[in-house]
């Protein structure tokens, strides 16, 4: 029963937050390289990266780490329950990506 | 320099365009009490603010990790009253919006909905309570012999019901009617 809601697409934002987490990295890390990597598109609000990262850790999609030097600021990690939903949404993206290039004839835009 | 107006806001999204229409002209809102804004004077433009409602007090353990999480994130925590926060950020960084997906948005302005239902509920009860209590004495046979009418009841109930039916109008529909849409963009946008 748990595994049906977890076939759904991930969200654009939880893809790209635990995309940005193959390396640790804090809140702020997260929203930078996200908005980088989309260039500009995906702008993460704050409160829903802190929400987003509440329902990941609870699903151990992602953990914290202890830095050593600043304890103050939390840093996260994919875990590698993580990297399998990761694994399975590139699976599910490149389907989507080639049924759109057949359908369409494929002509770069 | 310092700059202190005194002013009353129901809707917080208008007291958000007020407050961010002022920071553009360079007077950025540095403290926050009843009806009381302190203003300083910075450079035009430098901060975006946004008002937000969080779930429980600032002062409970679950709040100050969320704020301390946004001021990680750049976002300076400027007041709080009550439950509500002021936040900003410097415009430099980008644009500023604290939820960026339909689903957090929703969740909050549920939040917000659930908030003024709240408030709803308590002028409605005040309100027909004391109208209620004035049409029994009026049919009341020795309050008539007496003749004796509850203006006090009459009066409150009257203002009470008035302000909850304004409330309902300007603060819990809009909001809902904003979930809704939201809602709907859902089905084709996250």
């Amino acid at each position: 029963m748990p595994e049906s809601s977890e076939r759904g697409s991930l969200t654009e934002a939880v893809y790209y937050i635990l995309l940005s987490l193959y390396q640790p990295m804090h809140g702020y890390g997260i929203m930078q390289t996200v908005g980088e990597w989309s260039r500009g598109r995906v702008i993460l609000g704050a409160g829903t990266l802190y929400g987003a990262l509440n329902t990941l850790l609870e699903k151990k999609w992602i953990q914290t780490v202890s830095a050593a030097g600043d304890s103050r600021k939390k840093e996260y990690v994919i875990t590698e329950l993580g990297r399998q939903q990761i694994e399975d949404e590139l699976l599910r993206l490149e389907e989507r990506l080639a049924n759109g290039r057949r359908v369409t004839g494929g002509e770069a835009r | 320099m310092k700059k202190i107006i005194h002013k009353a806001f129901w809707n917080y999204e208008k007291e958000e365009q007020w407050l961010n229409g002022l920071a553009v002209r360079g007077l950025a809102l540095t403290d926050y009490s009843w009806m009381r804004y302190v203003f300083e004077e910075t450079e035009p433009g430098k901060y975006i603010y946004q008002v937000e409602l969080l779930e429980k007090s600032p002062q409970n353990p679950e709040s100050e990790l969320y704020l301390r999480f946004l001021e990680d994130a750049g976002v300076e925590v400027v007041a709080s009253y009550m439950k509500w926060v002021y936040l900003r950020k410097e415009a430099a960084d980008g644009p500023f919006a604290v939820y960026s997906d339909n689903d957090s948005k929703i969740r909050y302005l549920k939040r917000v909905r659930c908030f003024w239902t709240g408030l709803l509920v308590l002028e409605f009860t005040a309100g027909l309570l004391n109208l209620g209590i004035c049409f029994f004495d009026l049919i009341n046979a020795e309050m008539q012999a007496l003749h004796y009418f509850p203006w006090i009841n009459f009066i409150g109930g009257a203002i009470c019901t008035g302000i909850g039916i304004v409330f309902f109008f300007t603060l819990f529909l809009p909001v809902h009617l904003q979930i809704r849409k939201i809602m709907k963009d859902k089905t084709l946008h996250e």
